[in-house]
């Protein structure tokens, strides 16, 4: 009942770490090139599941299922920022009539 | 199954890259949803069947939607980037990718403390999950539910219509 999987066997942990480092800097690098708000937005979304992904594959070679209710709760936390995000994003454009991060400068002192 | 694992990693690597290549918004939302789909192959791989349900369900599902709904509802055809300078676009992506680095030969010589497995495989079914999560974690359950809360109050108060007061009301 209790056997390993043929992954967790023949995949060590540092494979998982580099592919979700890979992804967070996908991300990170799409948030500073990108101008568009949308784009930007997504890219947090892609940091976020990198993050999950990490959090899963510690929890799943580990043996703990404390890191999956903590990726439950980010999933949580990310509809409810999305929501709230793209709400704003449209209030914006209602303002402003565009999407392009370099003319969202109102709040600059 | 190591190939699958690799094939996996590279395809959702290269549909990343694409989501932050690719010039219009909804092919890059579209390349996005397949990053979330392959992100779920990964948790299946992983014995975590539960998460990759719930991914599919509320990622790709739930924010997507409403990700091309805000796209397509925005119209955001005429201005496609138009403020392009390279300097500062080079200097991000080079910055980027040199933390990058730091971080790859920083992980690949790193070796992790302690590794044994305590828990059992079966830790991502839903029966494992589930009683967890009402034993241990409920009261950050029930406050997840209050930011459910606050966060549809605040969507309705930010999408109202805003009634336009006159300037000269303001002034005393």
């Amino acid at each position: 009942m209790n056997t390993i999987p043929e992954l967790i066997r023949t995949v060590p942990l540092q494979h998982y770490l580099v592919l979700s480092t890979c992804l967070f800097f996908i991300g990170m690098i799409g948030v500073l090139v990108r101008r568009n708000i949308i784009i930007v937005f997504m890219c947090i979304e892609i940091m976020l599941n990198a993050v999950n992904l990490l959090m899963v594959s510690v929890s799943a070679y580990r043996g703990e299922a404390s890191g999956q209710i903590m990726v439950l709760f980010i999933m949580a936390v990310a509809a409810a920022e999305v929501s709230v995000g793209l709400a704003i994003i449209v209030m914006m454009y209602k303002n402003l009539k565009t999407t392009n991060i370099d003319l969202f400068n109102q709040l600059k002192g | 199954m190591q190939n699958l694992f690799y094939i996996l990693s590279g395809l959702t690597i290269f549909a990343a890259i694409m989501v932050i290549i690719s010039k219009h918004p909804i092919r890059s939302i579209l390349f996005l949803v397949f990053t979330f789909f392959l992100i779920s192959a990964h948790y299946v791989l992983l014995n975590a069947q539960f998460l990759a349900l719930v991914n599919v369900v509320v990622y790709a599902g739930a924010i997507m939607v409403l990700f091309l709904f805000v796209v397509m509802f925005l119209n955001l055809n005429q201005d496609i980037e138009r403020f392009k300078s390279w300097i500062p676009l080079s200097a991000a992506a080079i910055s980027g990718a040199c933390l990058f680095l730091v971080f790859f030969s920083a992980f690949r010589t790193s070796v992790l403390a302690s590794h044994e497995n305590t828990g059992g495989y079966q830790q991502g079914l839903v029966e494992n999950l589930g009683e967890v999560l009402y034993r241990d974690y409920l009261f950050p359950m029930e406050i997840c539910s209050i930011l459910f809360l606050v966060a549809m109050i605040g969507v309705v108060l930010l999408g109202r219509k805003e009634r336009v007061e006159p300037i000269k009301n303001l002034v005393p």
